[in-house]
């Protein structure tokens, strides 16, 4: 089905695309937009905290009658860390990046024409796009977006007297979920089916790049979680526009009784958490698979433990799906069930050390190529660690009582899966820039934008564990109220100088990417000298990915290096040798 | 306007970062071996950055933790906190050295060739099962103590106490004579009594309503929280307390409190600490604080949520029982 015959129009080129490798690109600018806004955001507030009586131009400037003198209210604090979460969390590290690469190279990796259902992509593309429209429309509105947190918990999300976001704001956020959901799950189930189905010959699934992996179970977890989080909004829509009370009961509000009766917020929370843990490694596990490709590549030696790496991602899968209530310790959930929830989140620590340890033996005697995809890989492997055994503290339920709810878990997640995630995130697209685009990203820009981000990572972060054990909470407009935090001031000043740093450095990578995009060097069909399959295909587009044939495959993914060939490369589509031993 | 200045601002920067790197001649895409060569040293660099910013931030932010626990629950609970940070700063500090380490010296150099090393069955059985074993221990030693802070059903003679949460105060009811709080609701809220205290409910009229928390020595309190509209966490971090108020049910936490306010403010980590506050204080020009024991709102509950707290003052039993007595019962506020 080598379609060159019929002729294409720019809407059905660049708009309406079913071709994979142009919905894999719509995603990312999607995404790097979405998270211009969202770590911009994260500027803003930043200055807040760290100067809460402070005037700033940046402030008067962006925002609007929410300021005074340059000033934020309140209110559009609280929204900015909401709808900041909510972006980074969905519209960027889930849909920018899952959707990227998973659009990108299931079907380049695994060997297909395209995915199993062209058109279903394209719908949850331009899904994914409305959901954005529609979140980006609700920053605009009279009374402010959402701003009950990201994970809107009710009432407060419920009750638009409660806060200003939680009328038409909180609406818009609830719609543009929905839309979302919708689009990644059309998104998963079409990852599932390619996975399964459109295979070349001799790729086994013992024989699929860790990439593969990692986006086929990504896509499982988020089939079987985020129905519930639809489910969870659904109910949260009926009781704020329809009077049910789902999640609500015994509400006395601005001097009145609300008709509300025998809800709970608390289901609330399950619901949420069912999909907001899962969540975690639907961001995470891409990211990690990006990660073992990459640093693979780049030590030219084999990911060490394929089989330990497979068998510990579908660990985590499992276990990620039955964690959920450790976000609930002291929601008043039953003592008892906290314990359960104790024993199997800490039990996500044994795979997870699996792959951290076998990351670290791929690099052992090595011969490591420093391109910037390979930088931020060994960065991730850094933060994934750091963000990882803090785990152990918040994932005890008797400790998390105290940290609970501190800058200490604000820490904790941004570096094991904002940070994490970005790292994956950005990695993925130094290493197959070329593939998407046909040229190559400047390798010195790549340089000085991993160097700032990662000092700039760790400055914001480490120090950011201290101020929580300090037990200061999140989300708190301002610190000024207690004089018990004036020690922590400080510590606030450094963590945004480091933060302003971590974001202009961002800059130097948009320039990089955009500019490159038309002006960067032309792409070799495979300049990282790499084994799989997407490497074979021609640097120019086509549709249906290969001219003629589909190659078949003979071999796994990872045979760098291997003694008994020249080169220390091996492309999948090398026959073996007579008497040769696939690994 | 200005909005649209600042965004110009930011993509006349990309455009000059990319200027200047084209006129240095950086077309160059792919790393060569001098780029492995210093970004390896970089990355041993990095590693110094690193366990620096760690040494520093202990060294610097460790006056910042809060003093010792106040409770005989917090005691153990700082016991679990420092083995299990000792745990994750022993693998902490082994991985990334090893990380940065294997970064550094396996940099790449032409002509060479990685070690091909796909698989060991005995190293991987290693790096499972030790943590599983060490994970092991840990889940049972924390649930040994999560269980014992929750579990306050053998507790001789608690002190009942309710803390009831709004948008954004806090407020407290004693059980009384009787210990046992009378039933409220939202519904009965009415002019003075703001907690919808039940006063048709005969165990209500004792009830002591209070604006500001005290605590016996010695004693086991049980709270009970309710809140009146949206969720809140009562968050009581010198005691290693925490618990959500949840509109529509009632929620439970309990501690001994161990030390008074007073013994408090005389704990020598206590006094370095308020010593470094106030010269902090001194310096913007405000008045020297004095430590007192705090519970704070630590769930997103509104516009005012960074400013929703309560005073606790924790005494000797007989000076406690001596304010209690002082206190209004509900039966001589409403009436």
């Amino acid at each position: 089905m080598s379609d060159h015959h019929h002729k294409e129009t720019f809407v059905t080129k660049y708009i309406f695309s079913t071709d994979h490798k142009m919905i894999s690109k719509q995603y990312l600018v999607t995404g790097i937009f979405m998270g211009i806004i969202g770590v911009f955001m994260s500027m803003l507030f930043r200055l807040q905290i760290a100067w809460p009586e402070r005037s700033f131009s940046i402030i008067e400037a962006f925002l609007g009658h929410h300021q005074d003198g340059g000033v934020m209210s309140p209110d559009i604090y609280l929204a900015l860390v909401t709808i900041h979460g909510t972006i980074m969390v969905f519209f960027v590290l889930t849909a920018g990046l899952s959707g990227t690469f998973s659009n990108l190279l299931i079907p380049l990796q695994i060997g297909a024409r395209d995915m199993a259902s062209g058109f279903l992509n394209m719908v949850s593309y331009w899904l994914f796009f409305l959901s954005s429209l529609l979140m980006v429309i609700s920053l605009f509105i009279e009374a402010g977006p959402a701003s009950a947190g990201w994970t809107i918990y009710p009432p407060l999300s419920a009750l638009p007297q409660a806060i200003p976001g939680s009328g038409l704001g909180m609406t818009l956020w609830l719609v543009s979920m929905a839309i979302f959901i919708a689009s990644s799950l059309l998104g998963a189930l079409n990852y599932i089916v390619t996975v399964l189905n459109l295979r070349t010959v001799g790729m086994k699934m013992t024989r699929l790049p860790l990439t593969i992996w990692a986006f086929f179970i990504t896509a499982i977890i988020g089939v079987v979680s985020f129905p519930v989080l639809l489910s969870a909004a659904l109910l949260l829509i009926f009781d704020r526009s329809f009077g049910t009370s789902f999640y609500l009961s015994d509400i006395f509000i601005q001097g009145e009784v609300l008709h509300y009766q025998g809800g709970s917020p608390v289901l609330f929370e399950h619901l949420f958490w069912f999909l907001g843990h899962p969540e975690v490694y639907i961001v995470l596990l891409p990211a990690l698979g990006i990660t073992s490709e990459i640093i693979s590549t780049n030590s030219r030696k084999p990911i060490f433990g394929y089989r330990a790496m497979i068998g510990s991602i579908i660990a985590i899968a499992f276990l990620s799906t039955i964690v959920w209530g450790h976000h609930m310790f002291v929601s008043g959930m039953n003592p008892f069930l906290g314990s359960v929830f104790t024993f199997t989140t800490l039990l996500i620590a044994i795979p997870s050390a699996v792959k951290a340890f076998n990351y670290i033996t791929t690099l052992w005697k090595g011969n490591l190529q420093m391109n910037p995809a390979m930088l931020f890989s060994i960065g991730l492997v850094s933060t994934f660690i750091s963000g990882g055994l803090t785990g152990l503290v918040l994932g005890d339920s008797a400790l998390d009582i105290n940290v609970h709810d501190t800058y200490f878990v604000v820490a904790h997640f941004h570096l094991v899966m904002g940070v994490s995630a970005i790292y994956g995130m950005f990695a993925g697209v130094y290493h197959w820039f070329p593939k998407m685009y046909g040229k190559m990203m400047n390798k010195t820009l790549g340089y000085w934008h991993f160097w700032l981000t990662a000092v700039a990572a760790y400055g914001v972060f480490f120090p950011m564990h201290f101020i929580g054990l300090a037990g200061l909470p999140r989300r708190y407009y301002s610190n000024t109220a207690f004089p018990l935090f004036d020690d922590v001031a400080d510590v606030n000043i450094v963590i945004t100088l480091f933060a302003i740093l971590g974001g202009s450095a961002q800059i130097i990578f948009l320039a990089n990417f955009f500019i490159s995009i038309y002006k960067g060097k032309k792409a070799e069909q495979n300049p990282w000298r790499s084994n799989t399959l997407e490497w074979t295909t021609p640097v120019e587009h086509i549709h249906g990915n290969w001219p003629g044939e589909i190659p078949a495959v003979q071999r796994w993914a990872y045979d760098y290096s291997k003694p008994g060939y020249e080169e220390d490369f091996v492309c999948q589509t090398t026959p073996l040798k007579e008497g040769e031993e696939e690994s | 306007m200005t909005a649209l200045l600042y965004i110009l601002l930011a993509i006349v920067i990309a455009v000059a970062i990319w200027q200047v790197a084209s006129i240095l001649k950086l077309k160059s895409v792919i790393a060569t071996e001098k780029d492995n060569n210093i970004q390896g040293i970089l990355f041993a660099v990095f590693g110094v950055f690193f366990y620096g910013l760690m040494i520093f931030s202990f060294v610097k932010y460790s006056a910042l933790l809060l003093p010792d626990a106040a409770s005989l629950e917090g005691e153990r609970y700082d016991t679990l906190y420092m083995v299990t940070m000792v745990l994750i700063l022993v693998v902490q500090a082994i991985t990334q050295f090893l990380l940065f380490y294997f970064a550094f010296k396996y940099r790449g150099v032409k002509g060479t060739k990685a070690l091909f090393y796909a698989d060991s069955h005995k190293l991987e059985l290693i790096w499972t099962v030790i943590p599983a074993v060490v994970l092991a221990g840990m889940v049972l030693y924390g649930l040994s103590v999560w269980i014992d802070v929750m579990d306050s059903s053998d507790a001789e003679n608690p002190l009942i106490v309710e803390v009831y949460a709004k948008q954004f105060q806090w407020e407290a009811r004693y059980a009384g004579k009787d210990n046992e709080l009378g039933l409220a609701n939202v519904r009965n809220i009415k002019g003075i009594n703001t907690m919808g205290v039940d006063m048709s409910d005969k165990n209500a009229l004792d009830d002591i309503p209070v604006r500001e928390l005290h605590l016996p020595k010695g004693r086991k309190v049980i709270f009970k929280f309710r809140s009146q509209d949206v969720l809140h966490s009562a968050y009581m971090p010198h005691f290693r307390a925490q618990m959500n108020c949840v509109p529509g049910m009632v929620t439970q936490f309990a501690f001994t409190p161990s030390m008074t306010t007073e013994e408090m403010r005389l704990n020598e980590k206590t006094i370095a600490k308020v010593d470094n506050i106030n010269e902090i204080r001194a310096e913007k020009g405000e008045d020297p604080y004095e430590f007192d024991y705090l519970l704070l709102c630590n769930k997103i509950c509104g516009a005012s949520h960074y400013n929703m707290q309560m005073k606790i003052v924790v005494e000797e039993e007989a000076q406690f029982n001596s304010w209690l007595n002082s206190q209004k019962t509900m039966a001589q506020v409403v009436q």
